[in-house]
């Protein structure tokens, strides 16, 4: 499967990722590698393979709603690069 | 509508009240200090790992067997991608393919019968932290300095329920959306209150003419926080949609917000430029497959449906009072309330009780009966200090019902005579043509008889003097 430029832009926008304009072709070029070693696997028969969500075998590997405690909020905001008012100040979204 | 159809496809969003949040133990709570119920876990701290809720997840499937879901045998969580500051690990987990509950339906009672509204599907996710947008308008993201992030919230087990567009009005989507909030109230799943955010409700809207196949446009009402807002903000946005049309204009894609203050509906910012989610199994949870013991358990628990009571009472009562009753939770106290004169048994719960304060479960229904029957053979003052009084353990109607009206004119017309005769200004008034004054010369009968001269009779008696 081919990668465009275009997906490559738009993967990157994304994942908030600047590449320089000089890279895109290289990050093409890798991601297409990537895509094309992935695709062998299109090469077998798989019809009656079960889709793989998870290499363990397991289900149901829950807990109880018993509370636990939580963090001091003073450790929570610890590493917080702006806190205000016990929160996480963050730059105004959308506005 | 002249000809048009309405085509109304409602999501909810419901939060469960565990104890605990659905990745992580730190306790789900509303309310509390900012930041005081989080862990690494919910805070995406590298290298940590959810865990499931059990008793969410239980939840969930008794809330798919109320909807008459088909439950999944073998349901995925998977990551949704997205870039807020109320996501700190940059993706929600949620389900996507294999929710654990889908296919089902949830009947809503109506004015022309049962309307039977599809659920596509019904599944489980964490909530995102709630966000506080300070230095802008009314706590509105336009114009805000900056936001305050409050984790809390973040990672407090979700369900969000998908319904097909079968929804033909706004009146329809606010019973719809009663209906349901009563179904998880009794559930005991959700506490699912509008103004706290544990009940959000998304409605996509479009219209198209009558016997039209398919759909057209639809747009987006986010995040309508009452049960009026949604009837409203639908019926504002299916008017607008008709008026583009026999405009000869097309409705455009995009998302509204529903200002009830103003009637108004503008469109929000958009957030992403293109919702691309990527969706991709969770990798560090692994399948739910719903232990048959666990869906019979949830299956046990659930009772008469809300819709089967309203089709019940409104046999008694109408539409409105049944649904009044049944998503008030009152129904149970109507039940053992005895009398022949069920709609005046339903209106004394849905007005009198009800602004009286009392908790209906504390009410005994055969003293509550006797005082209903006696409605108007004793004061209306003395009617409503028996309500207020008749969740107390030791409450009798007996004191109360002592206290008859009095409605013979020959012990009230003694009283009349001495009011007017003390008002002659008044009296000249009326008779000069201000009929309004009737009123006070009523009042002041009923203070002379400390509120138990029968308020007809005075109006009778007063008249015919006044007008002799």
């Amino acid at each position: 499967m081919a990668i465009t430029r275009e997906d490559v832009l738009h993967v990157a926008a994304l994942a908030r990722l600047e590449i320089p304009e000089g890279e895109v072709e290289g990050v093409r070029e890798q991601l297409g590698a990537i895509l094309e070693a992935v695709g062998k696997v299109s090469e077998l028969d798989l019809a009656d393979v079960e889709p793989t969500s998870h290499p363990l075998d397991l289900v149901n590997q829950w807990a109880e709603d018993e509370p636990r405690p939580s963090l001091p909020r003073e450790e929570a905001l610890a590493n917080a690069p702006d806190p205000a008012d016990g929160s996480f100040r963050v730059p105004a979204v959308g506005g | 509508m002249n000809g048009w159809e309405p085509v109304i496809g409602l999501e909810i969003h419901v939060q469960l009240k565990t104890r605990t949040k659905m990745f992580c133990r730190c306790e789900n709570v509303w309310g509390e200090e900012p930041n005081t119920r989080t862990c690494p876990v919910c805070l995406a701290h590298p290298g940590t790992l959810p865990v499931p809720n059990k008793t969410a997840i239980e939840w969930t499937v008794k809330l798919g067997l109320a909807l008459d879901c088909e439950i999944a045998e073998r349901a995925l969580f998977h990551r949704k991608n997205y870039f807020y500051p109320d996501l700190p690990k940059g993706y929600q987990i949620s389900q996507y393919d294999v929710p654990l509950c889908s296919e089902g339906r949830f009947v809503v009672p109506g004015p022309d019968g049962d309307r039977e509204i599809g659920i596509v599907r019904a599944h489980l996710e964490e909530d995102a932290a709630k966000t506080i947008h300070v230095g802008g308008a009314a706590g509105r993201i336009h114009g805000a300095e900056y936001s305050l992030v409050d984790f809390n919230r973040g990672g407090t087990p979700l369900v969000e329920i998908v319904a097909k567009p079968d929804v033909r009005s706004g009146e329809e989507a606010r019973r719809f959306l009663q209906l349901l909030r009563q179904t998880v109230i009794e559930l005991d799943i959700s506490d699912a209150e509008m103004e706290k955010g544990s009940l959000r409700c998304d409605a996509n809207v479009s219209v198209r003419k009558a016997g039209e196949e398919g759909y057209r446009t639809k747009t987006e009402l986010k995040n309508m926080n009452s049960f009026k807002f949604v009837a409203d903000g639908i019926a504002v946005e299916v008017e607008r949609q008709i008026a583009r049309y026999q405009a000869g204009e097309e409705v455009m894609q995009q998302t509204l917000h529903f200002d009830p203050q103003t009637g108004t509906i503008a469109p929000l910012r958009s957030k992403e430029e293109a919702h691309d989610y990527r969706y991709f199994p969770e990798p560090d949870l692994v399948a739910v497959a719903p232990p048959a013991d666990m869906v019979e358990r949830a299956r046990a628990e659930i009772g008469e449906l809300p819709a089967a009571r309203i089709r019940r009472l409104e046999a008694e009562v109408d539409l409105d009072l049944a649904y009044g009753l049944v998503t008030s939770g009152r129904d149970a106290l109507y039940a053992r309330v005895p009398g022949d004169d069920r709609r005046a048994v339903a209106n004394v719960l849905m007005n009198q009780l009800a602004a009286a304060g009392v908790d209906p479960a504390a009410v005994d229904g055969a003293e509550l009966g006797r005082l209903v029957a006696a409605r108007e053979t004793i004061p209306r003052q003395t009617f409503l200090d028996a309500l207020g009084a008749s969740a107390d353990p030791d409450f009798t109607a007996d004191p109360y019902l002592a206290e008859t009206t009095v409605s013979d004119a020959a012990a009230l017309d003694p009283v009349i005579d001495g009011i007017l005769a003390a008002n002659p200004g008044q009296v000249e008034a009326y008779r000069g043509g201000k009929e309004g004054l009737l009123g006070f010369f009523v009042g002041q009968v009923m203070k002379e008889t400390q509120g138990k001269a029968d308020a007809r009779v005075v109006n009778e008696r007063l008249r015919e003097k006044l007008n002799a």
